[in-house]
């Protein structure tokens, strides 16, 4: 059973077609990269993934659990799901480790000292611990998102989803995020990550989905994506983005 | 005409009641319009659409009286309201102390729950969706997200409408409520001495709410560079 499995899902903004029978997986221990022009619909897919969109048609599961089941809890679902958004949204009126400590208190019943512990654990691991005290305001972008992902990985996450983690870091920030997330793949962590990030693609997704128009189009693993694409359009987007 | 200060002097202790008076009626309309104004602005913004529907009726009802009337209303009309509905002798009776408080409250709930919802709606999607990937529920991500990012965001909004409140508060001399003005027209008809009472009350009012108007303007730079 896939980690994640994402069956010919359609979506409509009214009469607007933003996803068009889209389906794939994504194993456990398996990192997928999606990436496409903008307004392609790859956004739009990873937040169906954890419910964050509704979609019309089609069938997403997590872990076997129906997304689209509305007997689902979804609230219990998305605990397990960790996500990392473009613009970091950690909570401004919360301090660094509130935003760690939150979800795990009030989702997760976990004790105040247990959750901080696994808090600052985890800040240390995305280099941060002598940030705790300090407000989100107060730190660098890059800083943010480490921060962000070190939110979701309190929760004891069974996959990742990032939707776009650098697009909004300033240039000399977005290696330290990837670093982060580089780390994450190669312990085992299942990830969906949507970016323009060929160079992560390269290094740790095994496999690349390239989205147009709402339509996934193209599946491949890594090597056949950046040695042969078969489309055109991905041959293009390709181009556009590796050289220039 | 001589302008005597002592017919003041003699009167603080009873006027002094009357600001007590208006004070409290300042802040349990305060605390509970802001109450029932969240309650009415999640209501309005909710996709439920009958609840939103019936929030939006009553901010838009309550905007549209004046706040005299709605005094007057309650304080004149509810009682034979009830006894028709309790089928009761005699119509109950509320008082003024209660209607003010019962009124005061409805009346500001529409207003707060106005801003509260331009608070709320300022808050990005991106938020919201934040605090539901982390597995929070609607009313979680409310209270610990949302609404305290909101209440920061229009907190001089809210304060500017207190102030407003403040000064209106003194309607309930309208139905003998003795509020600071009522207390200081008691005075004022009994001495005879309407010239020094009314200035009084006026330079009152002016320095409680001009300094506070200060107060919420220093308050607005200093949140300005937190942001």
């Amino acid at each position: 059973m896939p980690m994640i499995d994402i069956k010919n899902v359609s979506k409509w903004y009214g009469s607007f077609q933003v996803l068009t029978n889209c389906t794939t997986s994504v194993e456990k221990g398996e990192v997928v990269v999606v990436c496409g022009p903008s307004g392609s619909g790859k956004s739009t897919l990873i937040k169906c993934v954890n419910a964050l969109e509704p979609f019309q048609q089609g069938e997403i599961s997590v872990n076997g659990t129906g997304v689209g089941d509305p007997k689902t809890d979804l609230p219990k679902l998305r605990a397990h799901v960790g996500m990392v958004f473009q613009h970091f949204e950690l909570f401004p009126h919360l301090s660094i480790t509130e935003n760690l400590t939150l979800a795990q208190i009030k989702v997760l019943g976990r004790g105040r000292d247990e959750a901080n512990e696994r808090g600052v654990k985890l800040l240390d691991r995305v280099g941060l611990k002598s940030q705790a005290a300090k407000f989100p305001g107060q730190l660098s972008g890059g800083q943010q998102q480490r921060v962000a992902i070190a939110r979701a990985l309190a929760m004891d996450p069974i996959c990742m989803l990032f939707d776009e983690p650098t697009s909004a870091l300033d240039p000399e920030m977005i290696n330290e995020v990837l670093d982060v997330m580089v780390q994450l793949a190669k312990e085992g962590m299942t990830m969906m990550v949507v970016t323009h990030e060929m160079g992560f693609a390269r290094k740790v997704a095994n496999r690349v989905i390239f989205m147009d128009r709402g339509e996934i189009v193209e599946d491949a693993a890594k090597d056949d994506f950046f040695g042969k694409p078969r489309s055109e359009r991905a041959v293009q987007f390709l181009s556009k983005i590796l050289h220039h | 005409m001589n302008f005597d200060l002592g017919v003041i002097q003699a009167a603080l202790p009873y006027l002094w009641k009357g600001m007590q008076y208006t004070l409290e009626l300042t802040v349990i309309a305060t605390l509970g319009g802001l109450f029932f104004g969240t309650l009415l602005a999640l209501a309005r913004l909710s996709s439920i659409k009958p609840l939103s529907l019936v929030a939006t009726g009553y901010i838009n009802l309550m905007r549209s009286i004046p706040l005299v009337l709605v005094l007057f209303w309650f304080f004149f009309l509810m009682p034979v309201v009830i006894q028709s509905l309790t089928g009761a002798e005699r119509p109950p009776f509320i008082g003024p102390d209660r209607t003010a408080i019962i009124t005061f409250i409805m009346f500001e709930a529409a207003y707060f729950a106005e801003i509260m919802r331009a608070g709320i709606q300022s808050i990005s999607r991106g938020q919201v969706n934040a605090a539901y990937a982390l597995g929070l529920n609607y009313r979680q991500s409310m209270t610990h997200i949302i609404l305290p990012q909101a209440f920061r965001n229009m907190l001089p909004v809210l304060l500017t409408q207190t102030i407003i409140l403040f000064q209106d508060t003194s309607l309930v001399y309208v139905i003998s409520g003795t509020d600071f003005l009522g207390a200081t027209s008691k005075i004022a008809q009994r001495d005879s001495r309407l010239v020094e009472m009314y200035t009084f009350a006026a330079v009152v009012y002016f320095v409680i709410s001009f300094s506070l108007s200060l107060l919420v303007k220093r308050l607005q730079k200093k949140i300005a560079i937190i942001r």
